[in-house]
């Protein structure tokens, strides 16, 4: 007989949920990126408009892990993935806020140009969004070699951020009139080097659903 | 009472079944490859299990899994089953029960067992508590002895102004925790559990609980429970039996019961506990 088919697909929507707010928080990233590239303050606003609906996410996936732990007493793998659930969402939610900040930084730019083309920048962005979508990509087919793998990748991103930091360091000694607009990048390259952080998070839960092991794999340097 | 069965200690076979890391921790109860059989059917097979001194153990599994037969081989309440037949050994602090020289009415003085149901005699809460003392021929206090027993048992101050009264005027769950007050009465080791709170209701369920708990600091307890709540709620340890084709139970798994209700290292333990099957 097969029973407890109602918390298999629960569980499974749940899933789901944590998946489309992955998506969307990835999205949040692009577009904060982008608009800064471009100097969007629209599209800035707009990332920042959209962040709301994150957090809405995240309390209706955070009220639906409330809900089966109180009515359907979870044990071992299904306790662990309503946990690690629980804590994914606050990861991401977070990793929301850091491409509002993104926004916002765009946003208190106003009329200033770029200090620099971004080169280091949208690279950082792009490993740290590569590695937020391989950590959810672990989560859904249970597999911590990727989950390893994402952690271990934190280190290129801390690189790029030495990189983009000794940079910035350059321009105010050299010129101390570009200190502000290089303060800005300074931000937005803090930011996306925490994103990878909170993505390692997402690749340790992902280890401990599957195993039940709870270690912090990569210590980031940040 | 230590030396009151005189009985040999037997070589030691190596274990059938897993058995859990002791880590230097007193071991009250010892079954080493232990069957059971009614007649022809062979209810257990080859259980070797180590239950810790001073610690809750849960056993947990399926129905039919055998879970009572063998708490009732931990002081022989399987004699008093027809055609039960008990093989390899159940060791109490390294003594052999099943030695020819054991006494089964020693054993089950040292060995205490709560029951399903509460099961008070038709007689004063006083003397459902005194009962075992005075057949047992005690001389000393039975007053103090009653008192400290249900202190223990969390029942005196409901019963203190009403001990002539007769038990069963008490409520299911006070019932029971008399129950357990009569099984401490005579100072046992070890408390049998079997199903204790299946007949009582939430709270009441819950204050048996709580008396688990503060009992465990002085006696060891082995329960058991179809509740898995119940079972991670109280326990220190857990052990999980099932059942194959034949029928008869085995040991899957035993150990800490933080781990066993998070992470258990059985797939068959992991989907019983997560109601996969049962």
């Amino acid at each position: 007989m097969r029973v407890r088919s109602g918390l298999d697909r629960q569980l499974r929507m749940l899933e789901d949920e944590v998946r489309t707010m992955g998506s969307m928080v990835e999205k949040a990233i692009a577009r904060a990126l982008d608009a800064l590239t471009r100097r969007d303050l629209e599209a800035a606003s707009q990332v920042i408009r959209e962040d709301d609906y994150i957090d809405r996410k995240r309390f209706d996936i955070e009220e639906q892990c409330i809900d089966l732990i109180a009515t359907q007493q979870p044990m071992a793998r299904d306790l662990r993935t309503l946990i690690s659930m629980l804590h994914i969402t606050e990861e991401l939610e977070r990793m929301g806020d850091y491409a509002e900040g993104i926004a916002r930084i765009n946003l208190m730019m106003g009329d200033e140009p770029l200090l620099k083309p971004l080169i280091d920048i949208p690279r950082m962005a792009e490993k740290a969004t590569s590695m937020l979508h391989r950590s959810l990509e672990a989560l859904v087919n249970r597999d911590t070699v990727t989950a390893l793998q994402v952690c271990n990748d934190d280190d290129d991103v801390d690189n790029l951020y030495d990189q983009v930091y000794n940079e910035l360091l350059l321009y105010m000694i050299q010129d101390p009139k570009t200190i502000k607009r290089a303060t800005y990048l300074l931000w937005v390259a803090h930011d996306l080097e925490r994103i990878a952080d909170r993505a390692t998070n997402i690749a340790e839960r992902v280890v401990y659903l599957v195993t039940g092991k709870m270690e912090e794999i990569n210590v980031s340097k940040y | 009472m230590e030396t009151a069965i005189k009985i040999a200690v037997d070589q030691v076979e190596p274990p059938q079944s897993p058995a859990p890391e002791t880590g230097g921790e007193s071991i009250k109860l010892r079954t080493i490859g232990l069957s059971v059989r009614y007649r022809e059917r062979l209810a257990l097979r080859g259980i070797s299990l180590n239950i810790p001194a001073n610690k809750v153990t849960a056993i947990i599994g399926p129905s039919g899994c055998g879970k009572s037969t063998l708490l009732r081989c931990f002081n022989r309440m399987n004699d008093l089953i027809p055609d039960a037949h008990v093989d390899g050994k159940v060791l109490f602090n390294e003594m052999d029960l099943y030695a020819p020289e054991a006494d089964p009415t020693e054993i089950r003085y040292r060995i205490g067992m709560v029951f399903q149901r509460p099961n008070p005699f038709p007689k004063s809460i006083y003397d459902n508590v005194a009962f075992g003392l005075r057949i047992n021929g005690h001389k000393g206090n039975i007053d103090g002895l009653v008192q400290r027993s249900l202190q223990h048992a969390a029942l005196w101050d409901e019963v203190k102004d009403r001990l002539k009264k007769s038990a069963l005027t008490l409520s299911g769950g006070q019932q029971q925790r008399l129950c357990i007050a009569r099984a401490l009465a005579v100072e046992p080791e070890v408390i049998l559990m079997d199903e204790p709170c299946s007949s009582l209701d939430p709270i009441a369920t819950l204050a048996i609980e709580d008396l688990i708990r503060s009992l465990s600091s002085e006696y060891t307890i082995i329960i058991v429970t179809h509740n898995m709540q119940q079972a991670a709620r109280v326990s220190d340890e857990t052990a999980f039996l099932t059942t194959e084709s034949d029928g008869a139970g085995y040991l899957v798994e035993h150990g800490n019961t933080r781990q066993i209700f998070t992470n258990p290292m059985d797939e068959r333990t992991e989907a019983y506990i997560t109601g996969r099957f049962g």
